[in-house]
């Protein structure tokens, strides 16, 4: 069975001395929430994850969810654990006060979410999908609407849904079909089906709040003709408790690859009374408003169960004795070496590590924007922060999936037959990953977002929060002795990163397949700079810490060696992918669809 | 009622342990620290006690460096009401020294009942709690399986061989705490994370008795040597009886 530690002592070196986290305080609500704080927030939620989440993982996905007469049950130990959950408060962390949230920094919601993935991401879906119908709904529903459904959603007694998906349409919701009618009373009553809904129905609340895209009778065609409604599954008593059902059926669920544990329904309204949320026809604006905050999440997913693929394939390759070291025994008493003292066992460890560690730094980086964004008074601060989180946005979701699918596979081939075979988990780890590069807009749709929309932006000024700190970062360091060779390949790589992205604006201009063409390529080469990026902050600290550290002084050396590794055998993948997007479209375009 | 809980920081059990470098300690390098199991279910028998009878203060005491705070500050996040910090370099092995240093807190506090784990996970010496009782000259009962108290009188139960035998005593009285008490200790609450930052916690020097048992030495167990495979089905099968009965001598 798979063991989880929550990476806690990388989690502080990384508030207290890479992202500078202590600036949050200064913001205005923020003032309790020091790093002390922060960390035993942090330790609370290690041990819930640890001991009820990690613990019924492995079950969930082999009993997987059932549906009998359109009601959904989860995995056994589920419904125990998401008691659990609500009672000890962590959904919420960082909801809003207004609504009995304890309005924690949206940063340490990062590092909880890690936690949660790597434990258990079937369960992690629940929670994390309460939170996007809670954030759509702070963001865009009416006071009255906020105070009827906002108070339970934040304490997790019910949960929520987003309901997008329907079987014609997936990545392009203009196609959607499913009704929208007035009634006399303000409200409206939705009917249509909807696939693909995560939580769609379960046992573990009384009640589930869905907020579902549908047409109205006169709406435009296309995307600009859709609204926003909040669906329960059960209308409310006077007293506020869920009462008559309103027809919301859970039709089937899937059967599935991976996050088994967590039902995905096919939802059928019928004549369902929905509320609109936010202005007729503006439906798409609240649900970015849920996908833009979903994707840092999924992106979460990915780095969480590269993580505890790691932790677990580390502690497989030091106990398997297999074949001896090439360069001499280096376990004498024993039959054979461990794994470990294999170089390309070594080799597929680093790169886990260095993702991870790397991945940890950069997401609760780009999480402390998120709280600028919402919490500082100046809006010009509010604005740059806000533009930075969207440029990162489509990288953290594809980058760290991609990754999150790779690194988990990397560690599952340590175990040799072992990793293919269910007992050790690692299988599992692989095919839950999966699903993170498909939904909240599949990877192939995040490159598109960040060359077709991030880029061209406003004239290229969501780069500069990206491009100038870098560049300044860079100048400085090239010249100190000590930290030139990790700032020397990282140069070289931020300099292909700006050809790659002048390349493609010149070229997307005369013909837009050009962008398309170079985008996947190139939302990789600006993961691993962003990587470097953080790679060159991290060897900094630990360079300045390490000749007086004791304690931690193994934890400073792993820290610089693992950045060497990263700068040396990871980053050189930017310009194997500088060729490729520079090949232009016309090699990927050329044999026509006919040809195929 | 007043309940004091003495709880220690341990070593999580599943790590891989080193010995120090003086042969005679385990070694910190990669080792994480939490509360004793058994010292986690005793703040919460103190907490469903105090819950069932309604009003009542818990008082948690640990001995040990600084780090026993995060400790301490666990139980305050469990929902214990303020925190003792005994001041010493390091938890030393003599039961005796610490149980003095523990009374010396314990014996002006006004406590009706003092909670103990039966054991630390750690050193499993198991004697603490009673050599405090006897300091204290209170009743004492090791490895209560479940505990009721009524006016000034508690009633323990203790699991033993092959039945369950019933205590009575009257209060204050000292107890340790088995496994079975409770099924699981609470997790701290998100709201009881933020209250344990505004509980009171002291911290002051240990009065240790002399230490007079000291670790001498530290070894790890003999790595398990690999096994043998004597053959294949059922041919092999005299070989192995013969093996088990003249080598393994367990025929």
């Amino acid at each position: 069975m798979p063991t989880y530690k929550a990476p806690l002592d990388d989690m502080k070196f990384v508030l207290n001395d890479v992202i500078d986290y202590s600036r949050l305080t200064s913001l205005p609500g923020y003032a309790d929430f020091d790093v002390d704080t922060a960390m035993s927030v942090l330790e609370g939620a290690a041990q819930f994850c640890e001991e009820v989440l990690h613990p019924i993982n492995q079950n969930g996905d082999a009993e997987g969810c059932h549906i009998d007469h359109g009601a959904v049950t989860t995995p056994s130990g589920f419904k125990s654990a998401y008691q659990k959950y609500v009672e000890s408060g962590w959904p919420a962390l960082s909801a809003d006060e207004a609504f009995g949230g304890q309005g924690f920094p949206q940063t340490l919601r990062f590092a909880v979410e890690e936690m949660i993935c790597a434990s258990n991401l079937s369960f992690g879906m629940f929670p994390g999908l309460s939170h996007g119908a809670y954030h759509a709904l702070l963001m865009h529903g009416a006071d009255d609407l906020k105070a009827t459904w906002l108070p339970k959603l934040v304490t997790g007694e019910w949960s929520g849904t987003m309901c997008l998906t329907e079987a014609q349409c997936g990545t392009d919701l203009g196609l959607l079909t499913t009704k929208a009618e007035p009634r006399s009373d303000g409200s409206h009553a939705i009917t249509g089906n909807k696939i693909f809904i995560s939580a769609g129905d379960h046992d573990l609340t009384d009640n589930i709040v869905h907020l579902v895209l549908a047409r109205l009778p006169d709406a435009p065609s296309g995307i600009k003709g859709i609204s926003l409604f909040i669906v329960p599954k059960f209308l409310l008593h006077a007293d506020g408790t869920p009462g008559a059902a309103n027809g919301v059926r859970c039709v089937s669920i899937e059967h599935k690859m991976g996050i088994k544990a967590s039902p995905t329904c096919v939802l059928a309204f019928e004549h369902s009374v929905g509320w609109l949320v936010g202005e007729t026809n503006k439906g798409m604006r609240g649900m970015f408003t849920m996908m833009n905050a979903a994707r840092l999440a999924v992106g979460m997913q990915g780095l969480g169960l590269s993580e505890v693929a790691y932790q677990n394939a580390v502690s497989y390759a030091k106990d398997r004795l297999q074949g001896r070291s090439l360069t001499g025994v280096k376990n004498p008493s024993g039959p054979a070496d461990p794994l470990i003292v294999h170089p390309d066992v070594r080799r597929s460890l680093m790169t886990i590590r260095a993702f991870n560690e790397g991945a940890r730094a950069l997401s609760l980086w780009v999480g402390t924007h998120i709280d600028m964004h919402e919490k500082h008074p100046d809006p010009a601060v509010r604005k740059d922060a806000d533009d930075f989180v969207a440029l990162m946005t489509p990288i953290v979701k594809a980058y760290f999936t991609d990754m999150g699918f790779e690194c988990t596979n990397m560690a599952l081939q340590i175990y040799g037959g072992h990793g293919y075979i269910r007992e050790y988990g690692m299988e599992q780890f692989v095919r839950d990953a999966r699903i993170a590069q498909i939904y909240e807009g599949a990877n192939g749709i995040q490159a598109l977002d960040l060359v077709g929309r991030k880029l061209p932006a406003e004239g290229g000024r969501l780069l500069r929060f990206f491009f100038h700190p870098l560049s300044e970062r860079l100048q400085r360091t090239v010249q100190d002795p000590q930290l030139k060779e990790f700032a020397e390949p990282l140069a070289k790589s931020f300099a292909r990163l700006q050809q790659a992205t002048q390349f493609i604006v010149m070229k997307a201009m005369s013909n837009p397949d050009e962008a398309g063409a170079a985008s996947t390529d190139y939302l990789r080469m600006f993961g691993l700079v962003a990587l470097g990026d953080m790679w060159l902050r991290m060897a900094e600290v630990s360079l300045a810490k390490l000749p007086t550290a004791t304690g931690d002084r193994s934890f400073h050396d792993a820290k610089i060696k693992t950045a060497r590794f990263f700068m040396t055998k990871m980053l050189p993948e930017v310009h194997g992918l500088f060729a490729r997007i520079m090949a232009g479209a016309g090699p990927v375009m050329a044999l026509e669809a006919e040809g195929f | 009622m007043k309940i004091a809980v003495c709880i220690k920081r341990v070593a999580d059990m599943g790590a891989r342990f080193q010995i120090g470098a003086d042969g005679a300690s385990v070694s910190d390098a990669g080792i994480k620290y939490d509360m004793s199991d058994f010292d986690e279910w005793a703040v919460e028998a103190a907490l469903q006690l105090n819950e069932k009878h309604g009003g009542g203060e818990v008082t948690v005491i640990s001995l040990g460096p600084d780090s026993a705070q995060e400790t301490l500050r666990k139980a305050l996040a469990m929902g214990a009401d303020k925190a003792v910090h005994l001041k010493a370099d390091r938890i030393p092995f003599d039961g005796f020294a610490i149980a003095e240093a523990l009374a010396a807190e314990l014996k002006d506090g006004g406590f009706d009942l003092v909670l103990f784990g039966r054991i630390a996970v750690d050193s499993a010496a198991g004697v603490t709690g009673a050599m405090v009782a006897e300091l204290l000259d209170m009743p004492c009962v090791t490895a209560v399986s479940k505990l009721e108290v009524s006016g000034t009188t508690g009633t323990a139960e203790r699991q033993v061989e092959g039945g369950v035998e019933t205590l009575s005593f009257p209060l204050p009285a000292l107890c340790t705490i088995d496994q079975g008490l409770v099924t699981q200790a609470r997790y701290p609450s998100l709201k009881g994370i933020m209250a344990a930052k505004k509980k009171p916690m002291e911290s002051k020097p240990a009065q240790l008795g002399a230490i007079s048992v000291n670790v001498s030495k530290m070894e790890l167990p003999p790595e398990r040597s690999a096994g043998r495979i004597v053959g294949e089905g059922a041919a092999a099968v005299p070989e192995l009886i013969r093996l088990l009965q003249t080598e393994a001598k367990v025929l």
